[in-house]
Order: structure tokens, then sequence, then C-alpha cells
């Protein structure tokens, strides 16, 4: 636990800890409003807006694919609700038909481009790469307070926290209307509250968190940091407070122990090659939910 | 080209992959509209992507074996149990606890995916050369498909085709009268077991052409497109099959009339093109005939 652990573990926990509890945050009121699977249309809208914006600008730089990433993932809440709409379809064909379409037009543009340059592919789409967000400059636990070394740090870091802080800032700010309009819509509306607004709000909140977890560790811990730690906190507590605290804390277990056991777990078990953080970080928010399944105090209503 | 391809003069290979993909998209639209008829549309998406695990799995043991990964009928065989599992575990979950099903499927499906994904992070780590053939899984492709899977998807779609044919009477009846249905002898937990029978078989069929990731829209786009001509169930059946077998017949004729057309998402937007077209010019319940009324309405008045 020395140099080695600060330049090439801490970077990538951090960073999978702040992009598991962005998703979570939000997570929770989707779930209570019956949106879970908006966080699972957002993460595959994504792919298209990232390769548009590769279209566009000719460069993988970060900003532009942010951009597109969130343009696209407010285009197809708007989509949704227009096909939604147009159709009289429930939400959640309107949801499969817009964001399978947009997967799809992202995939036949990725492979009609010419990225065989540049690193874009579906698969790092998908499950990122957390593993290679290492320090270079961290040579060891003093190097937290070298201001030269700290300016090596992966740019993602920042990135995931300035995305936690406005996440959290936004839901701190909006608690009351958001709790509101969550619980009871039409109450809500009653106290002059502009109850589409805030749901719009809140997807577009949501997006962003997609987003900016996205470029730092691929869709599958979005999907899964999006539902599983709230859908287990749900069971812990009938309070929406108390719920929000036990899933910012399942959501960073599942962070933790998901990148320990992908990184060492292989090696105390006599492997050489270490497996995918990204995919094990989900695979424990299922075991943790299960979990709660099966022994949480208030598993039924 | 592309007309030499949908008349099946691109070889022999070629034309029997497309047939295969018609067949298959026959069979999906089928089973998808009795989906549709019992609003559980995106329990194929926890279905789809639950796939993975065993698809791997089945490849790692095989591999490790000293056999061929990539034998069709047991990697089918894998990703069949592993659905299953995930089937089960969103039921269980849905049961035991107060989540609602859309948590609980968002749940399933990126925790399997997830483990999915570690499971392909071993694969990776074997011997080059020895890796080869799972990639195409996640998005479908039909170049270099075997004379004998193109025949095993065909004859898997006509199976579940015939099994829609023998289950229609207790899936329509339980879709709109589960009481009645009852008397008949027909529970929901066995029309349930019946329509997620006929999901399952149908997925790991379409597997290989349309990938996990897309597959889903090839159950829920054909129905929701039918919906619009007609209001009778077997009509929206029989044409909802149809439309299916045209989006997959066109699409895997198309990706395979020119290069770096990827035979899934080709599918999906022949299929997306077709609702589109529905949704704003079908008579009567298109947005357009819609329009038209409103009007003329407001105008009587």
């Amino acid at each position: 636990m020395g140099a080695e652990f600060v330049a090439l573990s801490l970077p990538p926990l951090l960073i999978g800890t702040l992009a598991a509890l962005a998703c979570a945050l939000p997570g929770n009121f989707l779930l209570l409003r019956r949106q879970a699977l908006m966080g699972d249309a957002i993460s595959h809208v994504v792919l298209p807006g990232i390769v548009v914006a590769f279209l566009l600008t000719g460069q993988v730089s970060t900003w532009p694919m942010l951009l597109g990433a969130a343009g696209a993932a407010i285009l197809a809440a708007l989509l949704i609700e227009a096909v939604r709409r147009l159709g009289r379809l429930n939400a959640g064909t309107a949801m499969g038909v817009v964001f399978t379409a947009m997967f799809a037009g992202g995939v036949l543009l990725l492979e009609q481009s010419d990225t065989s340059s540049v690193h874009l592919d579906v698969q790092h789409a998908l499950y990122g790469n957390l593993e290679s967000l290492i320090w270079l400059d961290g040579l060891g636990w003093s190097s937290l307070l070298d201001p030269r070394a700290l300016q090596g740090l992966p740019p993602e870091l920042a990135r995931m926290a300035l995305c936690l802080l406005l996440v959290a800032g936004a839901i701190w700010l909006f608690w009351r209307p958001l709790k509101l309009s969550t619980f009871d819509e039409e109450f809500a509306r009653s106290q002059g509250l502009p109850v589409a607004l805030i749901g719009f709000g809140l997807v577009v909140l949501a997006a962003i968190a997609a987003v900016a977890a996205f470029d730092a560790v691929g869709s599958i811990i979005v999907i899964a940091m999006f539902i599983c730690p709230p859908a287990a906190a749900r069971l812990m507590t009938n309070s929406l407070q108390a719920q929000v605290w036990w899933s910012l804390g399942f959501a960073a277990l599942a962070a933790v122990a998901g990148y320990v056991l992908a990184g060492y777990g292989p090696i105390w078990l006599g492997f050489t090659q270490s497996v995918s953080a990204a995919g094990m970080i989900a695979t424990v928010s299922g075991l943790i939910l299960t979990l709660a399944a099966l022994f949480a105090p208030h598993r039924t209503s | 080209m592309i007309w030499q391809a949908l008349m099946l003069q691109l070889g022999y290979n070629a034309s029997l992959v497309a047939l295969g993909a018609a067949a298959l998209g026959l069979a999906a639209g089928a089973v998808g509209a009795f989906l549709f008829l019992h609003k559980r549309a995106l329990v194929s998406d926890a279905v789809s992507h639950a796939t993975l695990p065993g698809l791997v799995g089945v490849f790692l043991i095989l591999t490790l074996l000293g056999g061929d990964g990539r034998d069709v009928l047991a990697l089918m065989a894998g990703s069949a149990l592993s659905a299953w599992l995930g089937l089960r575990w969103v039921r269980w979950l849905t049961t035991r606890t107060r989540l609602p099903e859309d948590a609980a499927i968002g749940a399933a499906l990126s925790v399997l995916f997830g483990f999915g994904i570690v499971l392909m992070t071993v694969v990776q780590a074997l011997p080059a050369g020895r890796q080869a053939g799972l990639e195409s899984y996640l998005l479908g492709s039909t170049a270099g498909m075997l004379f004998s899977e193109a025949v095993i998807i065909a004859f898997g779609g006509l199976a579940v085709l015939a099994g829609v044919f023998l289950f229609r009477r207790p899936l329509t009846l339980t879709a709109f009268d589960p009481v009645f249905a009852a008397t008949q002898g027909v529970s929901q937990r066995k029309s349930d077991a019946m329509l997620m029978g006929l999901v399952l078989a149908i997925t790991v069929v379409g597997l290989k052409i349309v990938g996990l990731i897309l597959i889903v829209a090839l159950l829920v786009i054909p129905p929701t497109t039918a919906r619009f001509w007609t209001d009778s169930v077997s009509r929206l059946v029989v044409l909802s099959g149809g439309l299916g077998a045209v989006a997959a017949y066109v699409g895997a004729a198309l990706s395979a009339s020119a290069p770096n057309l990827p035979t899934g998402p080709i599918i999906v937007l022949v299929g997306v093109a077709l609702f589109t077209l529905s949704l704003v010019a079908a008579p009567r319940r298109g947005a357009l005939a819609r329009a038209i009324r409103h009007r003329r309405a407001a105008r009587g008045l």
C-alpha cells in the first residue's frame, strides 16, 4: 500500500466512487417516479452523441464529446416524450423505440466513419477503461500535498468531482419541489409547482451525471448505479432523506469493493490478469441489492 | 448492388442469411405483439442483456476444455440459461420486495451484463487466437456466418413461431381478461411462463444476427408499428410478424451489399423507418390523421 497504490489504484478508485455517487443521487428520484429505465435509455444514446461530436470536430477531445453526449441525452428525452404523445404509446414502449433507434444510428455512424486512427469504439463506450486512469506523478502519499504532482492527476477526477458537486447541489437546492412532485404530483401542481419542468430538470440532471460518468467509466456502471444502490436503499427505509444517504453508502461500497475485487481478486486466486473493474462494480451492486432484498427491514410496504 | 441483395443474388450464403433473418424477424415480431399486449415490452431488455454471462461462460468452459468455443448450439444453451436466471431474479425481486418491475429489470440487465463483461475480460486474457468470435454477439454480424448457423437460426425462428401459434389463445385471453382466463384454466402465472419462454427463445436465436444490445428492438418496434394500422389482435400479431420479417430481411440484405453496414443496427434502422412512417401517416391512428380530425372537429364547433 505505498507508492504503487497511489499511482495506479487511488485515482481510478476515487473516480469510480465519485461516478457511482453522482449516478446514485438522481437515481433515487428516477426509481420513485417509475423512471428507473431512463438511466438505461440515456446511457445508450450517449454513443451517437459522441460519434456525432467526433464527426463534427474531427478529433477525440473531451468537451465537444461531453456536449454531444449531453445533447443526445436531452434529444432522447424529448423524442421519447414526442413519440409517447404523437403515438399515444406507453412510456416504456416509447423509450424502447427511441433508444434502440439512436443506439443503432450511433453504431452505424461509427462503422461508416474512419475512426481506426482514434480510440473510439463501442466496447470503450460500454465498459470504459477505469484501470487506465493512472497518475504517473503520484510517487507516494506525499504527492497528494505536492501541487506540481497534483496537476498530473487524470482530468477525469476533477471533472467527476465537479459533476458530483453540481448534481448534489441541484438536488439539495430543489429538494422540496423534487420530493413533492415525486410523491404527490397532483398536490405539487396545486401548489403551483411547474411539475413538467421539474421532471425534465431531473432527466437533464441524470443526463449530466450519466455523461460525465460515462466518459470516465463507461455506461455499465452508469446504468447499474442509477438503479441498484437506490433500489437497495429503498428497502432499508421509508424516509426519502435516509434513502438517499443509504444509496450513497451502497454506491461507494460497490465502487470500492468492486474495484478492489477486480484488481486484486484474481491475483489472490493465483491468476496474473485483473478483470474489468466496471463490470465488477456492477456485479457487486447487484449482490448488495440481493442482500437487501433478503434482509433489509423495509422489503415490503 | 442493393437490388441484387434484395433479390437474393449475392450468392448462396448471403441469400440464406437473409432468409434466416426473415424467419427470425417474423417470429420476433409475433412474440413482440403479445409482449406489447401484455405491456411488458421492456422485460425483453433484461432478457437480452442477461444472456451475456451464460454466453461468455460457455465459451470459456468450452475453450478451456480444449474445444471450439464458438459452437452455436452450446452458446445458445448457455445464454438461455443465464437469461432464465436473470428473469427469475427479476421475478424474485418484484414478488419479494416492493420494488417496481422497471427497477428490477434495470437492475438485472445492468448487473448481469456487468458480470458478463467481467467474464469477457477473462476471455481476453486467453492466448491470442482463442478469444475471437464473441464480439459479434454484442452487435450482431452475418459476415462469415456458417451455413449450419443460418439453418439453425431459421429453424429456431420457425420453432418459436410454432410456439406462438400454439399459445395464441391463452396469451390473448390473459392480456385482456385475466379473470375470465383463470376460469378457463389459464392462470396469469402459466401465461407469463409461456410468454417469457417465447421471449427467451427468440432472444437466444436472434443474438447472432442482431446482437444482444439491439435484439430488444426486434421485439418492441414491429408491434408498436403494427398497432397504428389495426385494432384487431390477430391482425396485430400477423402484421407485427410481417413487419419484423421485412425489417430483418431488408436489413440483412442491405448489410450484405456493402462493407461497414453492421447487420443488427441496419435491421433496427429499417424497422425504425417503418415505425416513423406509420407514426406519421397511418390512417386514423397516425399523427397526421389525428391532427386533421382535430382541426375538422374544431372547425365544426
